[in-house]
């Protein structure tokens, strides 16, 4: 059974077999051109602006410039990869700006005034975060209470909730020689981690897709190709040394980044390779469908915003540390937008059963390099709004059209 | 399980839908490697007594015994936990996941890290059982035609090794090859001993397979037949009388064929 052709996936005669490199890259093609965009929207969102934003202001991609925007980045990147759980069940949460307000403040209570240990006020704002997905997704499971205006609601209740927390002093500081103030301030991974980080996924790559790769073969399934494989492994271990090393000539990969890609990393493995992923695109894609099937769509459901509330907990302790304060200001503004606009942006659809955890990286990415940038410019926070409600605009009329031109393409 | 052993027993059953009784006082039974075919006209209740079974509706009066012990069917988790599998009249596949992820929805192999290669594996065999035409198995749903989506749900019925199967119209849309592969398979799920509900318009199909024929009219039971049973005597029940317009349509052929 050594002939391609024997393989059970193969025997059917119409189908084109994309083998080697140049099989995989006119499969991508094709994908492309059905509405299936990917990565691409992002890819050419960061050449765009870097290119104009340099020639504007070369300081845009000196290497600390890049540096200080991935600190910037980690907080809104955690909260918008809650977002991206709730997107995908056709959901939305509107109230993760003023949860991670909300979770900074209760930090700033807990240890600064009170004195509990750093790390039970954490563990105390993230489980606060908890509570309140669970009572989004009881009421969405309950009383078919669209999540849109829950989470409205939500966004002023917590609002109101943090204000009163901080009371009327407005904002408390945290201490600056804290392991957490650090961790959001100067914490760079030393030369050799970062190297090592860079080096590690394009091994496991080959590792886990050579193993793949004999399995398949030998239940007689076809498979890409050592050559595809290598070609992947090799372009992306390329890729990010060299974003480690240009970021070395300045000071380093923060911590903090390298903690948001850590859970990026774990949330996508959950979504792709867990029996709660699948369920988590099937509730998405069609639920009907999926309660028959057996799954319970409620519990699903729960998960999902219960998932969204804790990051964007989590994401408004990581703010904090990143500013040394819980302030009245945390979570406001363009906080929300920021995080549904990353990643929605990073490919995820707002119309749910689609997406991915690495949106909310990319996007987020976008998003913050889009406002570093016009900060450079010195640009006022009114034209920055404005223009981030542009960006968000269309990425959504991106998310349409390709939606559009799957649909057309028969393509979910 | 023996054959012969009555595996499914429905008395009473009714279900409404606000003002519209679309069930009322059903009775049904169901023995292990009998094959009961399900007929009447569109909106008789065929589907909604289906998805009663498949615990999709709650029943709003009467009782369902499984095996001899009265079961409530809760949810169509509940329903597939007993051994009751459906193939719906609308399908219920996700079109965003390919077939793969569609055959194994529900009851994924290793929760924790999916075996993608064992599934997929799996996935060929039964759909070759089938004589699927499908070329791949990892297309989104979405670009498959009608009559392969209709393949995948029947596959995917099968999965479960289920001890009752429920058909709602499975061979609507399918070529001569494929129907005729289902037509195989029922047998073949009836000779295991297993129980099959046929739900049909082709009266055709069903005189080939069926042991029984359970006639619903406008919500409510309407005669047991068998095969045996005369086309215008089943016409007649489903319809409701012996003048009908089938029956008048055949008059009036004849009439013009011998003028
Ligand atoms: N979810 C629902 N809500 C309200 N009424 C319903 C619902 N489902 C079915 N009905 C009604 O119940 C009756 C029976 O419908 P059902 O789908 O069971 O018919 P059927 O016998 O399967 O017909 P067909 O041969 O056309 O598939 C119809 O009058 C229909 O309008
Ligand atoms: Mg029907």
């Amino acid at each position: 059974m050594s002939d391609a052709s024997q393989r059970l996936d193969r025997a059917d005669s119409r189908v084109r077999h994309d083998e080697g490199i140049a099989g995989a890259l006119r499969a991508l093609i094709d994908r492309v051109r059905s509405g299936d965009l990917g990565m691409l929207p992002v890819i050419v969102g960061l050449i765009v602006i870097s290119v104009v934003f340099s020639t504007l202001n070369p300081v845009f991609l000196a290497p600390n410039n890049l540096v200080n925007l991935l600190f910037d980045a980690a907080a809104i990147g955690l909260i918008s990869l809650g977002v991206v759980c709730v997107l995908l069940l056709g959901e939305i949460d509107l109230s993760i700006g003023s949860m991670s307000g909300l979770s900074s403040a209760l930090v700033g209570v807990l240890w600064v005034n009170t004195g509990v240990p750093v790390a039970l006020a954490i563990l105390g704002a993230v489980l606060a975060g908890m509570v309140v997905g669970l009572i989004y997704g009881f009421l969405r499971n309950k009383f078919e209470m669209p999540s849109f205006v829950a989470t409205l609601s939500g966004l002023l209740a917590l609002l109101g909730l943090q204000l009163y927390l901080l009371g009327s002093t407005g904002s408390i500081n945290l201490p600056y020689t804290s392991a957490l103030v650090k961790f959001g301030q100067i914490l760079i991974m030393p030369d050799w981690l970062s190297y090592l980080a860079a080096i590690l996924p394009g091994v496991l790559m080959v590792f886990f897709g050579l193993k793949t790769m004999a399995r398949r073969r030998a239940a007689n399934l076809s498979s890409a190709g050592r050559s595809v494989l290598f070609a992947k492994a090799g372009l992306l271990t390329a890729g990010l040394l060299f974003c480690v090393y240009y970021l070395n000539l300045g000071r380093g990969v923060p911590w903090m980044f390298g903690v948001f890609t850590l859970f990026v990393i774990a949330l996508d493995y959950a979504l792709r390779r867990t029996k709660w992923g699948r369920s988590m695109f099937a509730v998405g894609g069609n639920a009907e469908a999926a309660r028959r099937s057996g799954i319970s769509v409620q519990k699903i459901r729960l998960s999902a915003f219960a998932l969204c509330s804790s990051l964007a907990a989590l994401g408004g302790v990581f703010a904090a540390s990143r500013l040394a304060s819980a302030s009245q200001q945390a979570g406001t503004g363009d906080v929300n937008l920021n995080a549904i606009a990353a990643a929605v942006i990073g490919g995820t659809s707002l119309f749910g059963g689609r997406g991915s955890a690495w949106s909310a990286l990319l996007g987020v990415i976008v998003i913050q390099a889009i406002s570093n940038g016009l900060t450079l410019l010195n640009l006022s926070s009114s034209l920055r709004y404005m223009i981030t409600g542009a960006v968000l605009a269309i990425a959504v009329i991106v998310d349409s059209l390709a939606r559009r031109s799957r649909a057309r393409h028969g393509r979910a | 399980m023996n054959k012969g052993d009555l595996i499914l027993k429905l008395r009473g059953v009714s279900k409404q839908f606000g003002a519209v009784t679309a069930l009322q006082d059903i009775e049904l039974d169901v023995h292990a490697g009998e094959v009961v075919a399900l007929v009447g006209d569109n909106g008789a209740g065929k589907s909604t007594l289906i998805k009663v079974l498949a615990g999709v509706h709650q029943p709003t009066a009467g009782t369902i015994e499984w095996c001899g012990q009265p079961v409530s069917l809760d949810s169509p988790g509940t329903a597939l936990e007993l051994g009751i599998a459906t193939v719906f009249q609308d399908l219920a596949l996700c079109e965003n996941l390919d077939v793969v992820s569609n055959l194994f929805l529900g009851h994924e192999i290793d929760p924790w890290a999916l075996d993608e290669v064992q599934m997929e594996v799996r996935a060929w065999t039964l759909l070759q059982e089938l004589a699927a035409r499908i070329p791949s198995v990892r297309e989104p749903i979405a670009s498959l035609s009608g009559g392969q989506r209709q393949t995948v749900a029947i596959a995917r019925s099968l999965l479960l090794d289920p001890k009752i199967i429920m058909l709602d119209e499975p061979t609507a849309a399918l070529g001569v090859a494929q129907t005729a592969e289902v037509l195989n398979l029922i047998e073949r799920v009836r000779d295991r001993g297993h129980g099959v509900i046929l739900i049909s318009h082709n009266m055709e199909d069903v005189r080939a397979v069926a042991d029984r024929i359970v006639v619903l009219r406008l919500g409510q039971n309407n005669g047991v037949f068998t095969n045996e049973t005369s086309h215008q005597e089943l016409v007649a029940a489903i319809t409701g009388a012996a003048e009908n317009s089938v029956s008048k349509r055949m008059a009036r052929k004849q009439e013009e064929a011998s003028a």
